[in-house]
């Protein structure tokens, strides 16, 4: 589906999640899920840690010879008889697939997740086309028939329960009898699979996503627990690869260092159900497979990335561990980041993608905690840069003006410690003493943001400063 | 220009390359050439008897059943007997594996055993490994006719067989062994590794198995 923007109503879109009860109950789930799953998964492979390090390096030395491996990649796809499309932009991209849609005479077109299809819309597109394009994976199916966008890369309906899903499946599948049960999850699952079942065999054409292209040997790969990606891409006549271009690494045991770390850090599983790597079509001794393979390489503004701060994002493997751990996300959830990617990786990555004037809040919405780069599998300082975009944003003049005069007379003091240093206790001290009979404060002036949710806790009197220095002096002495 | 040479050149112009530098074209033909095999868990390491442990206990780890039998002679009797005890009719899809082919199926006088792909009107099917990993449980499958891709995902039971002795320790042996049988930089059409039957997580976080793929698995090892 093609949604609208909604990057830059964050604030708006926060709000709104924050009282959204259902969407709270779901959030809290992740830590007991995902969170401790990951936790065991990690804890049971001594050398996680290292494996995440080589996961790193792999990509870094993919990145620097970026354009290489893909021309080597490039090469071995059409050795084995598949054929390689370049897209620039999203655009380009959905032309793309619809030539081939066109060319096949397709009407019905399965898809496996692809987050590529989601960032460059090619459902609504398809749509607007004659072409009947049918998610296949159950989150994705459920997402598509909602209309919606997904709120999470690896669990896309996260934010809704089944009591939802029931009365959506009850809208759409009009064949559904009324008497049938579908209260609970297994049974909404039965539901999905049989309508599902006949699309399969039904599709004209396959679209899936790739977790990983192998320069070495040609080949693309994805991951799935549901087997929906292979049913996707094994029964049409053709099959279309989604990859963006930094999903390349060199060799066979490169992806294979790859995949130790990622199921760990996405389900928390030791290795997904399937892993499936394909290379080129049927093969002339073959009794089933896609006649035609096709991959498209999107770019999307990612070979800029390249170049500076920011290329250490395109080291991301779509694992989902930063949204999982991150006290923001875990707070109002994938759809009030306004568009494909939340979560940290979404702060960092939207920015790039649709341009920083739109998606300036999401790198603000952060506190730092610093609990995303410390999962990441491949161990990117995500808030490093999510401070490369506050600066940015500071020096496009995009931030509001209250924000900068604040900031510009914080720097003149900070730049002045003795001046700092005097001002912070004299403010401490004064707020002590008027707040000390109650211990808190209802309102403050120039705080009513921080006092209209909450108290304001009365400073002890003294500051950090002052008691570090006073500390320092009480070791010296002997 | 071509769209390929806009994305080539602007990732070239991003990092400042030309494309035709010798020591990056050497870095990388030598990363090609040595495949690197990076940091590999010790869990893997240990006897063929140990691996057989550890792929058993991992892959019944994500729900699939495992059985363990002498000779290839008992494969007939042993998908009988699953089938049985999953009250499934007589009835099972093969490929044209030989190893499945020459096992003594007259024994089983009641099983019907049909050959080719399924067409999703199979509930049974069976493959035959290519080999399996004991790291994670994983099996490997490579399409053909032998055991057509599609036995592994339409029908609701797939059983696989696989040779005790074809259990690595991690993926990067069954690499070299795929390098070895279809020469450097060939891969089979398809590489499939299976670590159980399928399943879903999508609706409340709740596991539920048998999403699209098959609802059960289970494995035949041949441990001689």
């Amino acid at each position: 589906m093609s949604h609208p923007i909604k990057s830059p109503q964050f604030k708006e879109n926060a709000h709104e999640a924050l009282q959204d009860a259902q969407l709270q109950k779901a959030l809290g789930k992740i830590e007991t899920g995902a969170v401790a799953r990951r936790r065991s998964a990690a804890e049971h492979l001594p050398e996680f840690e290292r494996l995440r390090d080589s996961a790193r390096d792999i990509k870094n030395h993919t990145l620097a010879h970026l354009d290489l491996y893909l021309e080597q990649y490039e090469k071995r796809v059409n050795e084995q008889g598949g054929h390689v499309h370049w897209a620039v932009t999203a655009e380009d991209m959905r032309q793309i697939v619809l030539d081939i849609c066109k060319k096949a005479n397709a009407r019905i077109v399965t898809k496996g997740k692809s987050m590529i299809g989601e960032e460059v819309a090619l459902n609504d597109f398809l749509e607007k086309n004659n072409i009947v394009p049918v998610e296949t994976d159950l989150g994705e199916y459920i997402i598509q028939i909602r209309n919606e966008a997904p709120s999470h890369i690896i669990f896309p309906v996260l934010h809704l329960n089944k009591e939802e899903i029931e009365e959506d499946f009850r809208r759409v599948h009009t064949n559904l009898p009324v008497g049938r049960n579908i209260k609970e999850p297994a049974e909404l699952l039965a539901e999905a699979r049989t309508v599902l079942r006949e699309k399969f065999l039904a599709a004209d054409v396959g679209i899936t996503g790739a977790n990983f292209l192998v320069a070495e040997t040609g080949t693309s790969l994805i991951v799935t627990n549901e087997g929906n990606g292979d049913l996707t891409q094994t029964l049409p006549k053709v099959h279309i690869v989604l990859a963006s271009i930094e999903k390349v690494v060199p060799t066979l045991e490169d992806v294979s260092q790859m995949l130790r770390v990622l199921a760990r850090s996405a389900t928390g599983q030791e290795i997904s159900i399937y892993t499936t790597f394909s290379t080129g079509p049927r093969r002339k001794e073959d009794v089933d497979g896609p006649g035609e393979y096709h991959v498209i390489l999107l770019d999307n503004g990612r070979s800029a990335m390249l170049a500076g701060q920011f290329r250490d994002m395109l080291r991301c493997i779509r694992c989902g561990a930063c949204m999982n751990h991150c006290p923001v996300y875990g707070a109002v959830g994938g759809h009030a980041y306004g568009w494909v990617y939340p979560g940290p990786m979404g702060a960092v990555l939207t920015p790039s993608l649709i341009g920083v004037d739109k998606a300036g809040h999401l790198p603000n919405a952060s506190t730092f905690c610093g609990r995303c780069e410390e999962v990441c599998p491949v161990r990117i300082p995500l808030p490093k840069m999510m401070r490369h975009w506050r600066e940015r944003e500071f020096e496009r003049h995009l931030s509001p003006a209250t924000v900068r005069s604040g900031l510009k007379v914080w720097s003149f003091f900070a730049l002045r410690p003795t001046l700092y240093g005097f001002f912070a206790g004299l403010g401490m001290n004064l707020l002590a003493s008027l707040g000390r009979t109650k211990g808190r404060f209802r309102w403050l002036p120039l705080a009513g943001g921080w006092t209209r949710y909450r108290d304001f806790p009365v400073p002890q009197g003294e500051t950090f400063q002052s008691r570090w220095k006073n500390r320092q002096r009480a070791e010296k002495k002997p | 220009m071509s769209a390929r040479d806009t994305v080539l050149g602007s990732i070239r112009r991003s990092l400042g390359a030309s494309g035709n530098e010798t020591m990056r074209g050497q870095t990388v033909d030598d990363r090609l050439a040595r495949h690197p095999k990076g940091i590999i868990p010790k869990r893997g390491e240990g006897s063929k008897a140990e691996r057989l442990a550890l792929f058993k206990t991992m892959i019944e780890q994500a729900f699939a059943t495992v059985s363990i039998l002498k000779s290839s002679d008992e494969i007939p009797s042993a998908v009988a007997a699953h089938l049985r005890s999953k009250n499934l009719p007589m009835e099972i899809r093969r490929g044209e594996d030989a190893r499945l082919a020459n096992a003594p199926w007259q024994n089983e006088k009641t099983l019907s055993v049909t050959t080719g792909p399924s067409d999703g009107k199979q509930l049974a099917a069976i493959s035959h490994a290519y080999g399996a990993v004991a790291e994670t449980g994983t099996l490997v499958l490579v399409s053909g006719p032998e055991n057509p891709t599609t036995l592994s995902f339409l029908p609701e039971h797939h059983i696989v067989v696989l040779d005790a002795g074809e259990i690595e320790g991690n993926y990067e042996a069954v690499w070299d062994r795929i390098r070895e049988k279809y020469g450097r930089g060939i891969m089979p059409r398809t590489v499939n590794w299976i670590s159980g039957p399928s399943r879903t997580a999508d609706i409340e976080q709740v596991l539920l198995q048998g999403a699209h793929g098959p609802r059960t698995l289970h494995v035949l090892v041949i441990d001689k």
